[in-house]
């Protein structure tokens, strides 16, 4: 990836700013607490140096003990990127903060990983089944699911 | 906005669905439009009517066979999803390419976004009313490209012909020659197409300051390519986070400045220019060494995962691997470029009558196989 700034550096700032937040610190890649989530992507978005303002895409994994919501951003100004992660441990109901708020483009994308991975984005404004019609059984990207 | 029907006639909105099955929804998209008379106030896009589950196909195939459904996805450019997804792949396994296969990678994507920027231009203008003439001009040229991309692979529109590691098969002796006189043949076509229709009263009435999408909203739904550019915003892969041997060729990024349909149109046949200039460099600096890198016949990641994207025709296009360490992807999560560009179209279009709508739509160039996948 184009990193003028490295990971290294975004994670201890994130890390000095909300200590306790960052569980997991990867090559390009931070996994933060869910219950911070939204408070370390405004950061990210709005912070000086940083300006994270281009939400690439979002996607979600299911690892079978959890769920990992995936978000890439990347900042146009300075040209560099770095991958968040909220880690979700439960399979009954899982939920994540939704950033819908802070960019306009987690709309379709939320509502998709709703969809077909089952998890909740609290706060979004519209979300329901984008692909699949309402009451179709159960999620099909989770690993679980049987046709 | 107010209208003057508002004034002296009592209107109430009401719903009209335009789609799933109307010739200029490019397929099967839907909206649910509420309409005072002739002017939008609101739509709701329905999605979902091409959903094949690619992303969960993929999971039970190995990492080449899902090659053949990666073209399936934006189906007018098979070629730079092919690639995007190869990228992926031997980012995730550490795979080196030959530099003659960077080359052939490099002539195919650029080919292949000529193309798909005829169908693009073409059936925006087709929305806006110039029924049939532009359109079918674009057409003859784009056949003379899938002539080649046809010569490379055997097939017109679902090539599957990038592989991992390289691609299935060099490219024939005539090739090279064939490009070279379809490139100058493109030189004068694009110059006298563009002349015909650059300051065209009908298209300026039409296009000119419709739909505008702001550089900040478009920056904040994460929109890319050519409706990005169009809209000042100089974001371009190829040289932002650069590919496959892009480095080595001169070209522009073209962007607008208003961010209307006709700055999207002007980006993209500036856009076609550009690609030109880089197919003009490559066909003159092919090496001659083999295509396909040496790899086993089941490739075999280690476990981890991977994103690469690349500047696909419509936007950026990235596929998010995960691996683990087995002979099939995980689990692949394709960045859809489609759907993304579609998440402004609310605020495009308000306001707008019905007609504006179409040709707003028409400009952002979406394929539905990709928003559904």
């Amino acid at each position: 990836m184009t990193a003028a700034l490295s990971a290294e550096e975004i994670i201890s700032q994130l890390n000095d700013k909300f200590p306790g937040a960052v569980e997991e610190a990867g090559a390009d890649s931070v996994l933060v607490k869910s219950d911070s989530l939204l408070a370390a992507a405004e950061y990210l978005k709005t912070a000086k140096g940083l300006k994270f303002d281009y939400l690439n895409y979002i996607t979600a994994v299911d690892y079978y003990q959890y769920f990992e919501v995936v978000y890439m951003l990347t900042s146009l100004e300075n040209n560099h990127s770095i991958t968040l992660k909220v880690r979700c441990y439960t399979r009954d109901n899982p939920t994540v903060p939704s950033i819908r708020g802070l960019w306009q483009g987690a709309d379709f994308q939320e509502r998709e990983v709703y969809d077909l991975m089952g998890i909740t984005f609290e706060g979004h404004p519209n979300l329901k089944r984008i692909f699949l019609w309402d009451g179709f059984p159960g999620h099909p990207l989770r690993k679980d699911w049987n046709q | 906005m107010t209208t003057t029907r508002e004034l002296v006639l009592n209107t109430e909105p009401f719903l009209l669905n335009i789609g799933p099955v109307h010739p200029s929804t490019h397929g099967v998209y839907r909206m649910r439009a509420t309409l005072d008379g002739e002017v939008v106030i609101d739509i709701e896009p329905v999605f979902g009517y091409l959903h094949r589950g690619i992303e969960k196909l993929m999971e039970e195939r190995s990492y080449t066979g899902c090659i053949p459904l990666t073209d399936r996805l934006d189906y007018v450019s098979s070629m730079t999803n092919n690639l995007g997804y190869c990228m992926a792949v031997e980012k995730l396994a550490g795979i080196k390419v030959p530099e003659h296969a960077e080359y052939i990678r490099v002539i195919a994507a650029e080919l292949q976004r000529i193309a798909n920027h005829c169908l693009a231009i073409g059936a925006m203008l087709n929305d806006a009313g110039a029924l049939g003439t532009p359109f079918f001009y674009l057409w003859r040229e784009r056949e003379k490209i899938y002539d080649l991309l046809e010569m490379l692979c055997g097939q017109r529109l679902m090539h599957n012909y990038m592989r991992i590691g390289g691609v299935s098969q060099d490219m024939p002796e005539e090739f090279l020659p064939a490009l070279k006189k379809l490139i100058i043949q493109w030189q004068r076509f694009i110059e006298e197409f563009d002349f015909f229709l650059k300051q065209n009263e009908i298209l300026i009435a039409r296009a000119k300051g419709v739909g505008v999408l702001s550089r900040e909203l478009a920056i904040n739904c994460g929109i890319s390519g050519p409706v990005a550019r169009a809209s000042g915003i100089k974001r371009d892969l190829r040289k932002d986070d650069s590919y496959l041997i892009y480095d080595r060729f001169k070209f522009d990024i073209p962007t607008g400045e208003n961010g209307d349909c006709y700055d999207r149109y002007r980006v993209r046949i500036e856009e076609m220019r550009q690609s030109l200039r880089i197919l003009e460099q490559a066909r003159k600096q092919v090496p001659e060494v083999p295509a396909k890198a040496e790899l086993p016949h089941l490739v075999h990641p280690p476990a981890g995962e991977a994103y690469a994207h690349i500047e696909a025709p419509k936007g950026e296009l990235g596929f998010y691997i995960v691996s683990d360490d087995s002979i099939a992807p995980y689990r692949c999560h394709v960045r859809p470029t489609s759907l993304i560009n579609l998440t402004a179209l609310r605020e495009m279009v308000r306001g707008w009558k019905v007609a504006d709508l179409i040709i707003i739509f028409g400009s952002i160039d979406i394929t539905m196989g990709e928003v559904d996948r």
